[in-house]
Parts: C-alpha cells; sequence; structure tokens
C-alpha cells in the first residue's frame, strides 16, 4: 500500500533527515521523493510504501505531524489513492 | 506518481477550501422489526441498529484519517417508522422515537431520520399516529429527524396532510420556544421524497432499499467558489465547464469515500449525492457560488438564472464521477445554514418568494428559514402548499423546512448552533390564506403531456 507525504513550509536545514528518520524507524520505504518552491512555499512530496511498516498508519501520522509542528512546517499522509481518484480517470 | 501540482490542487481544495464529506449515511431497513407488542418492536429496532451501525462512526474516523479528507457526519437512515409502529398496538409513537434517539446516542451518530411517514395519498392509521406524534417527540428527543411526504407527481397533493403539517410545526415550534423553535429545524415536508437521501433532516430508508446499504452526501461549495474566482468575466460556457470539472473532482471523493466505507462495514454501496451543501462557515456559501458569477447579492435578478447554471452544471461533472448516483443531488440553498444567504436575507436582497422561484432549479425547496413566530398555521400550510405544487408539477423533489420562531418578529436572528446556523426571520404575506387551506382534500395530479 502506498502513500503520499507533503511537507509545506518554509525550507530550512534538515527536513528531508526529519521525516525521513521517522520513516525509516517505522519500517516505511521512500520510493520516490521530489521537492520544489511553489507559490513561495517550500513543498516536498514523497511517495512511500507503508505496507511493510511497523507501526499503524495513525501513529505514523501523528508522529509526522508532531515533527512538522516542531519544525514550524505542516507535514501529511494520505494514501494515495485520494489523488488517483480524484485526477485520474 | 501524481504530479505535485495536483497533490497541492486536492490539499488546497481540503485545508483552505472546505472541501469535505458531508455525511456517511448508513441506511437500514427496519421491515423485520415489526411486532403487534410495542415492546418487542422497540427492543428489535434498538438491537438491530446498535448490531448494523456499530462500526459506522469508527470506519468513518479511519477513512478521514487515512485519506486525510474530512467527514463531518455520521448518520443513520430508518424505513419510515408509521410502518413499522403501526402493527403494534401503541397510541403514542414517542417512544419509538426515544428509542431511535438511543439507538442513535448508543452508535455515536449525530442524527437518525426516519420519524417518518409517507402521505401523498392518504393516511394509513399508523401515519396519522406518528405524524400526531412529531411535536413532542423532537421536543424532547436530541437526534431524531422526521420527514412527511405530502405529494408526488403522480399522486398529487394530500391537501389534509398539508394543513396538518402547518398545525405540526407550530406545535413543533411552541414545545421548543426557548430554543428558537428548533424542533422545526429537524421536520421536513417533502414533495417526490427520493428514498436514499443520505442528508438530515429528510433522510429515511426507503422500501425499495436493501436491507443496510451507505450512502454517501459530498460537499464544497467552497470549492466550486474559488474555481470560479480563477475565470472572472469569463463568458458562461467556460462558467459551465468550470464547475463541472471542479463538480467531478468533488464527487470522485465521494465516490472513492463511498467505496471504501461500503467495503469496510460489509454493507452495500447505494448511491453518491452529489450536492453542494453549504455551513455556515465562512467559504463554505451557494450564495457567494452565485454572488461570483456576477450578482451584487444573492437574490438579486439573475439569482434564478445563475442557480440553474449551477444545479446543472455540478450534476453533469458529478455524473460521470460515480457509479450510482441519488437522493437529491443538487445546490442546496439553506438560509440559516449558509453565510451568504443569511447576509443576503438581512440586507433584504433575498425574500421567500424569490427563494421559492430558486427552488425551481435547485434541490430541495425552502430550506431552514425563520418566519415570524405569529405565522398562522394555515399560513405555514400554504407555504407548504406552494412549494410542493413546483415539486409536482416540475417533476421533482421540493421540501419546507420552516421554523416559526416563537415570540421573534422580522429583523430578530435566532441562533439554532453548529451547522444548522442562525437565521434571520424573514417577512411573510400578511394576507391570509386561511379559506383555501380549510378545504382539504386532494390537489390531482398534474397531466404529464401538454407542458409549457
Amino acid at each position: 500500500m502506498r502513500a503520499v507525504i507533503t511537507v509545506i513550509g518554509h525550507d530550512r536545514v534538515g527536513i528531508i533527515a526529519a521525516v525521513s528518520t521517522i520513516l525509516a524507524d517505522c519500517n516505511v520505504n521512500i520510493l520516490d521523493i521530489s521537492q520544489t518552491i511553489m507559490q513561495d512555499m517550500f513543498t516536498m512530496i514523497m511517495l512511500v510504501d507503508i505496507s511493510k511498516a511497523t507501526t499503524d498508519f495513525s501513529d505514523l501520522a501523528q508522529q509526522l505531524e508532531q515533527k512538522g509542528n516542531e519544525m514550524g512546517l505542516s507535514v501529511r499522509i494520505q494514501h494515495e489513492e485520494i489523488f488517483n481518484s480524484m485526477h485520474r480517470i | 506518481m501524481i504530479n505535485p501540482f495536483e497533490i497541492i490542487e486536492t490539499i488546497k481544495m481540503i485545508q483552505e477550501e472546505n472541501l469535505d464529506i458531508r455525511t456517511i449515511t448508513m441506511g437500514i431497513s427496519l421491515r423485520d422489526c415489526c411486532d403487534s407488542n410495542g415492546n418487542e418492536a422497540r427492543r428489535k429496532i434498538y438491537d438491530k441498529i446498535t448490531r448494523l451501525a456499530k462500526d459506522l462512526v469508527k470506519v468513518g474516523e479511519d477513512i478521514e484519517r487515512e485519506y486525510g479528507i474530512p467527514i463531518i457526519n455520521k448518520r443513520i437512515s430508518v424505513t419510515p417508522i408509521s410502518l413499522i409502529a403501526e402493527s403494534s398496538d401503541e397510541e403514542d409513537y414517542v417512544k419509538f422515537a426515544e428509542t431511535l434517539d438511543k439507538a442513535a446516542e448508543a452508535t455515536g451518530v449525530n442524527f437518525i431520520g426516519g420519524f417518518s411517514a409517507l402521505v401523498h395519498k392518504g393516511y394509513t392509521m399508523g401515519d396519522k399516529k406518528l405524524i400526531q406524534s412529531i411535536p413532542e417527540a423532537l421536543s424532547t428527543t436530541e437526534r431524531v429527524c422526521s420527514s412527511v411526504n405530502v405529494a408526488t407527481t403522480k399522486a398529487g397533493i394530500n391537501m389534509d396532510a398539508v394543513r396538518e403539517m402547518g398545525e405540526v410545526i407550530k406545535k413543533a415550534a411552541n414545545l421548543t420556544a426557548d430554543q428558537g423553535g428548533l424542533a422545526c429545524a429537524k421536520l421536513v415536508v417533502f414533495a417526490n421524497v427520493p428514498e436514499d437521501n443520505p442528508f438530515m433532516a429528510g433522510a429515511f430508508h426507503g422500501v425499495g432499499e436493501p436491507e443496510c446499504v451507505i450512502n454517501v452526501g459530498v460537499s464544497g461549495p467552497g470549492v466550486v467558489k474559488c474555481a470560479l474566482e480563477k475565470v472572472k468575466g469569463a463568458d458562461f460556457g467556460t462558467v459551465a465547464e468550470t464547475i463541472k470539472k471542479t463538480a467531478f473532482k468533488i464527487t470522485r471523493m465521494g465516490q472513492l469515500v463511498a467505496q471504501e466505507a461500503s467495503r469496510r462495514l460489509g454493507v452495500s454501496f447505494g448511491i453518491v449525492d452529489l450536492s453542494l451543501a453549504p455551513t455556515p462557515a465562512i467559504g463554505d456559501s451557494v450564495a457567494h457560488i452565485l454572488e461570483e458569477m456576477g450578482l451584487e447579492k444573492c437574490g438579486a435578478h439573475g439569482t434564478t438564472a445563475a442557480l440553474a447554471l449551477l444545479n446543472d452544471a455540478v450534476k453533469k461533472g458529478g455524473v460521470m464521477a460515480s457509479s450510482y448516483v441519488g437522493g437529491l443531488s443538487g445546490a442546496f440553498i439553506p438560509v440559516s445554514e449558509d453565510a451568504g444567504m443569511i447576509d443576503a436575507a438581512i440586507q433584504g436582497a433575498l425574500s421567500i418568494e424569490k427563494l421559492e422561484a430558486m427552488t425551481c432549479v435547485c434541490s430541495v425547496g425552502l430550506d431552514m428559514i425563520v418566519v415570524p413566530g405569529n405565522t398562522s398555521a394555515e399560513t405555514i400550510s400554504a407555504i407548504i402548499a406552494d412549494e410542493v405544487a413546483i415539486g409536482v408539477v416540475n417533476n421533482k423533489t421540493t421540501a419546507v423546512r420552516i421554523i416559526p420562531a416563537p415570540g421573534k418578529d422580522v429583523g430578530d436572528k435566532v441562533e439554532f448552533g453548529g451547522l444548522l446556523g442562525s437565521g434571520p426571520v424573514m417577512r411573510v404575506n400578511p394576507f391570509k390564506s386561511d379559506e383555501f387551506i380549510k378545504r382539504g382534500g386532494r390537489i390531482p395530479a398534474p397531466i404529464q403531456s401538454l407542458r409549457n
């Protein structure tokens, strides 16, 4: 099962490191990663595989959100399916 | 991988433009809960609802978390209680409403619909008892919603029921006078009522429906308005095209959630209701969409045309996005639940007469309208008669949810709180309709050809 992690906020040192540390701890594999500046905001998007994750989805979501709060960023994880269903026929 | 712009677009719709799933509603048939003993019938009803819906709220919350899409309400609709209760020896059906209320509380849903009767051609004994118990049932319970269908295109209008509903609404308002007549916000009078509507207060589980079903209502007036902001000044072809595309995306979300909920609950998927349902929150208003099209205020001349375009484009976009579409499917125009409508009513741009015209081209009808507390039962019945006539002749659903707020007059505002919002008291035509309503009987079904 795949999910999309989005990080939106002001760019700073250590964003990718912080997020990927949590993912590694939870045994979540990063499949793809892209980052860009969109409307003056740093935007990072990660596609991850959560099928072998050692924590359940809501725990992972909470950890990411908490880390985001600490760093002044919005970090969210959502099932990939929501984007596919909205943007692909 | 989906491209970043699409991902950000989705997130923006949810975070900034109030895109949400308005409701996941589980429809439950209670037809096997009939019993000659009222207590036994109520036990069966309670057991069945709490058994089938025990995971509804949890599954809704799980989906919300995993997909990152807010699901505002989890609700239950049941078979019209008049059909179930009339097998019993009970005279007073308030006890059935209390049972529904308890079952709703136990399952954690915020509303349960189906304290209902279908009387478009006439009353059974059960229908009579149910309608008589509506005022008390709605004023003593918290979560129960009631609806009565008084007309259909095929049967015409039951004017005896229209007359009685005027009295029922007055009584319900007076019993909840300290809350501004709140009971009336949980009561809808329908023409051509749909059997699979997931939205309250008019939801019930129709007799043609399966044992248990999941229906989903989407919402997203804010998303449509934001999309239109990007095509300022463009012609109507562009406006319609923009709304269609947005409605498609919104509905796909509803379809996904509906399928996922039905899979996880092991219940069949019924329909997605393609409605634009506003909330009192800023940026979640249908009136503001109409104003974005170029009207100074909702209610100005041109409003009916703007709403017709909006309603049609939402359906055209939504139909392709979902495998099964049903319910009310159209733009809602509840006055107290829409910041733009409230504002338009206060400023005198929007009148009941204009709202009536608007209901000819969109879903539902005169919804969440607060009128002076001294409005007579006959006048309320006459308002209902007008509205259901529009539905009957035009082969569409119309409804009336009106609140004669005790002790309030034009210029006052009534606070209902939450999604029900706050309603400015609107002016009612002061001339009487008493003799008209007193006649009773039925208005025959309209001719279906020679349509002009």
